[in-house]
């Protein structure tokens, strides 16, 4: 007896859901802000965000899965829905913090602008999921020239546009390095699967120390160093943070750090795992620079944004710790620490975001004077954001840095965390200055702050909630981050 | 072992931050309401406190009213808290003083009440925090947290230059605690090593058997942290400058409490966890204390600012306490965990003398007063007893503290108990001498002369620690007693641990002196 049988493409939508759903979300939102009045935008952000939490749930549902998916392009495991998990709370974060903002800043309201983001969020859970450098390539892309028109988008403000002038250009420049590393260990290993390009190394060891492979591996650090804004390829940092605006400077220092560090992970634990042994004592080297650089030089800076700039390269310097270290344990560290850095980064920028007036906003330090006491609320939520960016307990910065620094020690690193908490007490002194401008000085000029919109009131209890829940309560997060690292290895 | 079948001191720990909440919901114009809420939760407080006094058990060295849940499981961390002979009377210390700080603010802050009650709130119960916590990382927690208010207290309500001050005060903390973080987590895995359990537990921790070499740089990471937080003769350069600009309540505090913390911290953390090390490091310790309290009491001696002598005078007392401490016999520790005590009283009336004054004339300078004892008789007698306290006069509480270390100091190194006596001549010198200047000679300022003496509010924030400073003087042995059982289990097995150590080191040495033998022996055997 014959039986019709009906082959089903394998097509694996379950293993793409978030990305399904923010892209589409990216599309409607555009075809929405088209075809409605520049009058009635002001929907297009409370549909973004239901996009987002959309797949945020997606998410949620579908982790803790383990598979490859699209021929090996895809690898959706527990720390892909990780990263993605991180991203969209990222996300959504910063459209809740765009509604606001978009007062002070009226090109901000279009369908353009919420589209970017969610493309840009796009990208950043492709990174997490790679499985092919190829497809690392194509994900940073689509989430770092969505990031450079973000960057611009207050035509008005020069700075604005010279921060996105100035990220194109590089970031093009390091895009190109990334893809020439990549090209190389092609060359090396004939294949872009980083699995496959794993098992090759593991079975030919004899190529390891090859021009064609260390000239990949050099260039390819170059490349991932620019996007997590390590020493000595940071320099675009201050700037571009400085000039984008405040929303989207919130968006790229905790998602494309987030996303960078996924793909970096990825690649060098699984395709480079065979070459550890070399790029950790250069990875060393680049932890204490960046740690150190971005700590010293961030005690000078008087604008706030600027200061938060080098912040994130000391940030990326703790992160660099965890990479050395390696293990288990300190993947897992860094899992949780980008996750609570999310929170607190996204948080400490939602407080200066709510600052402004048309077509300005107040970001030197001097212009939050006295705010503390004007505003109580927003300063309890600064203070919470800052103490924890310094790693004080009961804080979510406390627990990240305990962790990556426990794991350094453990694999023995210890000098690497000695200079790491040197620098974390660096780094007390500039935290306290906003707290000091904050509460200790009286306020001058008249700085206000016009009655914030209800999203970002939620957007900045969500960020404090979850510095001081992931501080008090770790180990629910921990766990997760836990089962994170293990389906990946 | 929990006698109660309550969590008292959980009760005790989170109860401050209570009244916290509570006084954040009272509208910040009804400053009166403020202070009295803050006033009543603060009284409560040292209430609840008490029954951990009535139930202790002096008998036992074992810790009491413990409770322990896990925390942070993964890592082997738990809520694990107790209290022993050690911790109580600091405890009971905390939760006596804060009422009265409350009291002492009552006037004396006007700008911003609310949110000076809810950080007293939340110093008292980090402080307790810190005092009870059995597990390493918990007490870390509670360790840094109390920098937060102590911070803004001096920050927000401090004098002039109070900025730099309260910086210096937390980059200070902050930095030797940060080491002593990384000395925990090594601690931490290297038990793990060992025995194979994740673990933070204080009391598991106490057995392990740490090699020598690492020993010593772990017991230096936690002897930093602790030695800045006494502080220690080279360290102590925040002290004076946090004293000076703080508010009142926040001097007697830090005086009272937060120095105790180091103090403390060597007891129950750096001694028993490293007794090796520690035996090293008694010279260098005891001569720096010694240093102390000469180089305190000779500083204060010059200062023309009363709030600054009494920091400076704090000083050479925390290093009294530390000569006793590490003279490991039970004169020594008891009567330095005594005079850890009576710091906390007789400094801390001090602060509330001077900021008394203050609050009438805006100045501490002693040159701007003089004859003061014939305007304000009573508050002039308070200070003669905060005085003779001080100076450790016969049948104040400071003799009992001061005798104790002094007896215990001469038994293990007498020559530095004998320097430390000229301290105790000293202290008399310079505090008698402020108190000449202050209280007697003329009455020649115009603006001296129609002060008024304390009202009943002041007089009731004063007189609990005049009581307790005869108190303390005459009934030691209320006090001493609870100690005992502890701090001679603590000495004992100090030196048992010591004893095994130095084993382990001269049986190592035999051996390689042995094989060294062994190599020169050979060739002459083959001859």
């Amino acid at each position: 007896m014959e039986t019709l049988e009906f082959v089903i493409p394998a097509l694996n939508i379950k293993a793409i859901m978030p990305q399904i759903i923010l892209c589409l979300t990216a599309l409607i939102v555009l075809l929405v802000g088209v075809f409605s009045g520049r009058e009635k935008n002001s929907q297009l952000g409370y549909l973004s965000l239901m996009g987002v939490a959309l797949a945020l749930v997606s998410v949620l549902l579908f982790s803790g899965e383990r598979e490859s998916a699209y021929s090996g392009m895809l690898l959706v495991d527990g720390f892909a829905s990780f990263v993605s998990l991180t991203v969209c709370i990222v996300t959504l974060l910063t459209i809740l913090i765009s509604i606001n903002y978009q007062k002070f800043f009226t090109e901000i309201n279009s369908g353009e602008y919420y589209c970017l983001v969610l493309f840009a969020a796009f990208g950043m859970t492709l990174m997490g999921a790679s499985g092919n450098l190829l497809m690392v390539f194509l994900a940073l892309e689509t989430m770092s020239i969505s990031i450079y028109v973000l960057a611009g988008y207050q035509q008005g403000r020069e700075k604005s546009i010279e921060s996105a002038l100035k990220y194109f250009l590089l970031g093009a420049f390091a895009s190109g390095f990334l893809l020439y590393g990549f090209a190389l260990i092609y060359g090396a290993t004939g294949t872009l699967d980083i699995t496959k390009i794993g098992t090759f190394l593991n079975a030919h060891p004899q190529i390891l120390h090859t021009p064609l492979m260390m000239g990949g591996l050099a260039l390819m650090t170059v490349g991932f160093g620019f996007k997590v804004a390590m020493v000595p390829f940071h320099m675009w940092t201050p700037d571009v943070y400085e000039g984008a605006p405040t929303s989207v400077t919130a968006f790229m220092a905790s998602g494309v750090k987030a996303a960078a560090f996924a793909a970096l992970i990825r690649v060098y634990f699984i395709a480079l795992d065979s070459l550890q042994v070399d790029w950790t004592a250069v990875m060393w080297a680049f932890a204490f620079l960046t740690m150190t650089v971005g700590n010293v030089i961030a005690i000078s800076q008087n604008n706030i944004k600027r200061m938060l700039a080098y912040s994130s390269i000391a940030h990326a310097g703790y992160l660099l710790v965890g990479f050395v270290a390696g293990s288990q344990l300190a993947l897992t560290g860094i899992l949780f620490y980008l996750l609570s850095y999310a929170f607190m980064n996204m948080g400490a920028f939602g407080v200066i975001a709510l600052l402004g007036k048309q077509g300005e906003e107040y970001t030197e330090l001097a212009d939050f004077r006295g705010l503390g006491f004007k505003y109580p609320l927003m300063g309890l939520a600064m203070a919470v954001f800052m103490f924890s960016m310094a790693g004080i307990p009961p804080t979510a910065g406390f627990m990240g840095k305990f962790y990556i620094f426990s794991a350094a020690i453990k694999s023995g690193y210890i000098w690497l965390a000695i200079i790491g908490v040197i620098n974390s007490v660096i780094s007390i002194y500039y935290y306290l200055r906003v707290i000091i401008v904050m509460y200790f000085q009286e306020a001058e000029q008249e700085v206000s702050m016009p009655a914030p919109s209800p999203a970002i009131v939620v957007a900045l209890v969500l960020a404090a909630a979850g510095v001081l829940l992931m501080g008090i309560l770790p180990s629910y997060f921990w766990n997760i981050a836990q089962n994170s690292v293990f389906t990946f290895i | 072992m929990n006698t109660l079948n309550f969590p008292i001191i959980s009760l005790v720990t989170f109860f401050p931050l209570i009244g916290a909440l509570v006084v954040m919901l009272i509208h910040k114009e009804r400053k009166e309401a403020l202070r009295k809420a803050a006033l009543i939760f603060s009284l409560v407080e040292f209430v609840i406190s008490l029954p951990l006094l009535i139930y202790f058990n002096s008998g036992t060295h074992e810790m009491q009213f413990v409770e322990q849940v896990p925390w942070i499981e993964s890592f082997g961390i738990s809520y694990f808290v107790g209290i022993d002979g050690i911790s109580l009377w600091i405890v009971i210390l905390t939760t006596f003083i804060t009422p009265i700080c409350v009291l002492s603010s009552w006037t004396y802050i006007q700008k911003w009440v609310k949110e000076y009650m809810v950080c007293m709130l939340f110093l008292e119960a980090a402080m307790i925090g810190a005092l009870v916590a059995l597990d390493l990382v918990l007490f870390y927690v509670f360790w840094e947290l109390m920098l937060i208010p102590m911070y803004l207290l001096i920050g927000v309500w401090g004098g002039p230059r109070r900025i730099y001050a309260a910086v210096k005060f937390f980059l200070f903390t902050a930095a030797g605690s940060v080491f002593m973080l990384l000395a925990i987590i090594f601690l931490f895995y290297y038990n793990y090593k060992v025995t194979g359990v994740y673990t933070f537990n204080l009391l598991e921790l106490y057995k392990v058997n740490i090699p020598v070499s690492i020993q010593f740089w772990l017991c230096t990471a936690f002897f930093l942290s602790f030695a800045i937080k006494v502080p220690m003769f080279p360290l102590h350069t925040w002290l004076p400058d946090a004293h000076v600009e703080a508010p009142t309540a926040g001097s007697v505090i830090l005086a009272g409490v937060l120095l105790k913390m180091g103090t403390y911290g060597f007891l129950r953390f750096a001694m028993p966890l490293f007794p090796y090390a520690t035996h090293q490091y008694i010279p260098i310790i005891a001569t720096l204390s010694v240093i102390g309290i000469v180089y305190g009491a000779m500083v204060a001696m010059v200062q023309p600012d009363m709030k600054k002598l009494v920091a400076y005078s704090s000083v050479s007392h925390l290093g009294i306490v530390m000569l006793g401490l590490f003279a490991f016999n039970m004169q020594g520790i008891e009567g330095g965990i005594y005079q850890m005590l009576n710091h906390g009283v007789s400094t801390g009336a001090l602060f509330l003398i001077v900021g008394m004054l203050y609050e009438r004339r805006h100045t501490r300078m002693i040159a701007d007063f003089g004859g003061l004892s014939k305007v304000m008789p009573i508050l002039a007698t308070f200070f003669m007893i905060a005085t003779l306290s001080s100076i450790a006069v016969p049948g104040t509480n400071g003799f009992v503290g001061e005798f104790m270390v002094l007896i215990g100091a001469y038994r293990s190194y007498p020559v530095f108990a004998i320097i430390a006596v000229s301290g105790a001549i000293l202290s008399a010198m310079y505090m008698l001498w402020m108190y000449q200047r202050v209280m007697f000679c003329s009455l020649d300022k115009p603006e001296n002369q129609n002060l008024k003496d304390l009202n009943a509010r002041e007089i009731i924030t004063l007189l609990p620690l005049a009581i307790l400073v005869f108190v303390m003087g005459f009934f030691p042995g209320l006090f001493l007693r609870k100690m005992d059982a502890t701090v001679e289990h603590f000495i004992k097995q100090y030196n048992q641990r010591y004893e095994a150590y130095a084993q382990q080191q001269t049986a190592q040495l035999d051996m390689k002196i042995a094989a060294a033998l062994e190599g020169t022996k050979e060739p002459a055997a083959v001859d």
